[in-house]
């Protein structure tokens, strides 16, 4: 077991990997930002923060296109397109050049970079699980 | 034991993964130390809470999920005025718990909760059981202010005038005094003030009764009572009303007689400012107030709604409890279910972050509200929503109404989607 105290101070962008019974793996970096030394990478550089951003925003999707975009009805699925797909889908919705009922209402409420994150995620979670 | 290098790679390239990593840097020692799962509690298994429960143990399988809900199966409001309208039956809106406990692995518990003790992180079932949480959600719908309106109660809800607003056996109910009122009686639907579950669902209803009038009693006429000067998605209801039901929809503003002064049971009459107004069937949508269980627990303000963080959706006045979905003031969003499950699944989001000692993370929620005004006749207002200094805002220029000039075509076509929307949310939630 760890003394806090390392934790804390000693595992600034260090990877170490922890395992305990009974639960999944979890592991830590960067810890409490008060004692870190470096600054905290900013949301925009740091990868698994964006991944992350992505699904808070794909979460947004099932609630008519289905659990992880895959739609059991007349919707159209987002899982199993491509990023590319997705992202240009959204972007021509968002500017009206694609035709649309609710679509179009909806893309405006979003970034070009955010539709970029939302496409990445589901463009990811299809490669992945295919 | 350790987890190899090449395990751990592949945990930093999954979605949540990567955010885990602040878990050990904080408390880390006390998680190891029991070995013990983090557990979250959910109450109430409605769009709010089922979403919570689901997403909970989707987006972090090592937390143990507890659901309770008082009853076995759940009913859907929305779909239930197109039940009244004859185009759904009872099965149709009806889901159970089963996939949430054998597919999700969500602890279902039947009974109801009786009080919270929020300073323990403990509550009450019922049955007697106590049970603890590291954290709490509780997404308990809406009770009813029947004492706003003279004449009506809880018992003459249940026995003569349904509110229908919480769909079941009122929903029923309602459906055979349709189903056995003669042609030419009028149905009077009174709906109430703002801010209220669900607020184009009584247009909706006065649409699909309409429907269903127009077919089988076209002598009779629906008459709306609104507590209200103006009502949601008005100019698309109000046009469509005239194309499909023309002369069958009266509607009277609040100033214009349709104040509801009170109600006579046995008369079968509502007061108005301009005199009583006699129903073969009566409808009325009482004023609202957060679930009963909201209020024990110490969690409503003086309005009768639960204030809450509008990044995590926590309590504001008390600390490790959440509440979301109609209980819950989410600034610009309108009490919907669908509103209630984006709710739920930023909720799930930002207590695995505050599990691990991490900030939440800035939400992103969402709306759609399909109404059908007959069946191949459909509209929607659709919103985005973000958390900013004032709560939770509309991202200007998003969302919005159907456009008025809708074609044939797109009308047809969101008839279409209200029903494909209907089909994923029950199995994104339930399924
Ligand atoms: C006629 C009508 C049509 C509608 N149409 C739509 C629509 O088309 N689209 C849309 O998005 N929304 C629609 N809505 C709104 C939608 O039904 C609500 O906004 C939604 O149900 C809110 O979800 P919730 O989780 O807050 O509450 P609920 O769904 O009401 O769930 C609360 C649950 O908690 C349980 N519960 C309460 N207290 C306790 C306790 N103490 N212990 C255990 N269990 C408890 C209850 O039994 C219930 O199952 C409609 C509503 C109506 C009335």
């Amino acid at each position: 077991m760890l003394p806090k105290k390392n934790v804390m101070l000693g595992l600034v962008f260090t990877v170490v990997p922890l395992f305990h019974a009974g639960s999944t793996v979890m592991a830590a970096d960067a810890p409490a930002p008060a004692t870190v030394a470096a600054p905290a990478p900013t949301p925009a550089m740091d990868p698994a923060k964006m991944r992350e951003r992505g699904q808070i925003l794909a979460l947004s999707c099932s609630g008519c296109h289905g659990t992880d975009g895959k739609s059991s009805s007349i919707m159209p699925s987002i899982y199993g397109k491509t990023t590319g797909y997705i992202e240009s889908a959204l972007l021509d919705f968002k500017s009206g050049a694609r035709m649309s009922t609710v679509m179009g209402r909806h893309a405006k409420g979003y970034t070009p970079e955010e539709i970029h994150l939302i496409a990445e995620y589901f463009g990811n979670l299809s490669k992945k699980k295919n | 034991m350790s987890i190899s290098r090449r395990d751990f790679n592949k945990l930093l390239v999954s979605g949540v993964a990567g955010s885990a990593f602040g878990l050990f840097g904080m408390s880390g020692n006390t998680f190891a130390a029991g070995g013990s799962k983090k557990h979250v509690v959910v109450v109430g298994g409605g769009f709010g809470g089922a979403a919570t429960a689901k997403y909970l143990r989707k987006l972090d399988p090592s937390i143990s999920v507890t659901l309770i809900e008082q009853k076995l199966s759940y009913i859907t409001c929305p779909f239930s005025n197109w039940v009244l309208g004859g185009l759904k039956t009872m099965k149709d809106i009806t889901h159970t718990y089963t996939a949430l406990r054998t597919k999700h692995g969500v602890n279902v518990i039947a009974d109801r909760v009786v009080s919270i003790d929020a300073a323990k992180g403990t509550l009450k079932l019922a049955g007697g059981r106590v049970i603890g949480y590291d954290r709490l959600v509780v997404s308990p719908g809406i009770d009813f202010k029947y004492d706003a309106i003279p004449g009506y109660s809880q018992k003459i809800a249940e026995s003569k005038i349904p509110h229908a607003w919480q769909a079941g056996p009122q929903t029923v109910l309602l459906h055979r005094q349709l189903q056995t009122m003669k042609n030419g009686g009028a149905v009077l639907i009174c709906p109430p003030d703002n801010p209220f579950r669900c607020p184009p669902g009584p247009y909706e209803r006065a649409s699909l009764v309409a429907h269903y009038l127009k077919k089988h009693k076209p002598k009779s006429k629906v008459i709306i009572l609104d507590a209200k000067e103006k009502f949601s998605k008005q100019g698309l209801f109000t046009k469509g009303w005239e194309r499909l039901y023309p002369g069958m929809i009266e509607w009277h503003s609040s100033t214009g007689g349709g104040k509801v002064l009170g109600v006579d049971a046995k008369a079968m009459t509502v007061e108005t400012d301009f005199g009583a107004i006699k129903g073969a069937v009566i409808n009325i949508i009482p004023p609202q107030k957060a679930g009963k269980i909201a209020f024990d627990a110490g969690l409503t303000n003086e309005k009768g709604w639960c204030p809450v963080h509008p990044a995590s959706f926590e309590s504001t006045l008390h600390k490790g409890v959440h509440v979301i979905g109609d209980a819950c003031i989410a600034g610009a969003m309108p009490k919907s279910g669908f509103a209630a499950s984006s709710q739920g699944k930023v909720a799930a989001a930002a207590i695995i972050n505050m599990l691990r000692g991490q900030e939440p993370a800035p939400p992103s929620l969402v709306n759609t509200c399909y109404s059908l005004i007959g069946p191949e006749y459909g509209i929607s207002v659709a919103g985005v929503y973000e958390f900013a200094a004032t709560g939770i805002i509309e991202i200007p220029g998003s969302g919005g109404l159907t456009p008025a000039d809708a074609s044939d075509d797109q009308l047809a076509q969101e008839a279409m989607f209200a029903e494909g929307w209907y089909t994923n949310i029950s199995k994104d939630i339930w399924g």
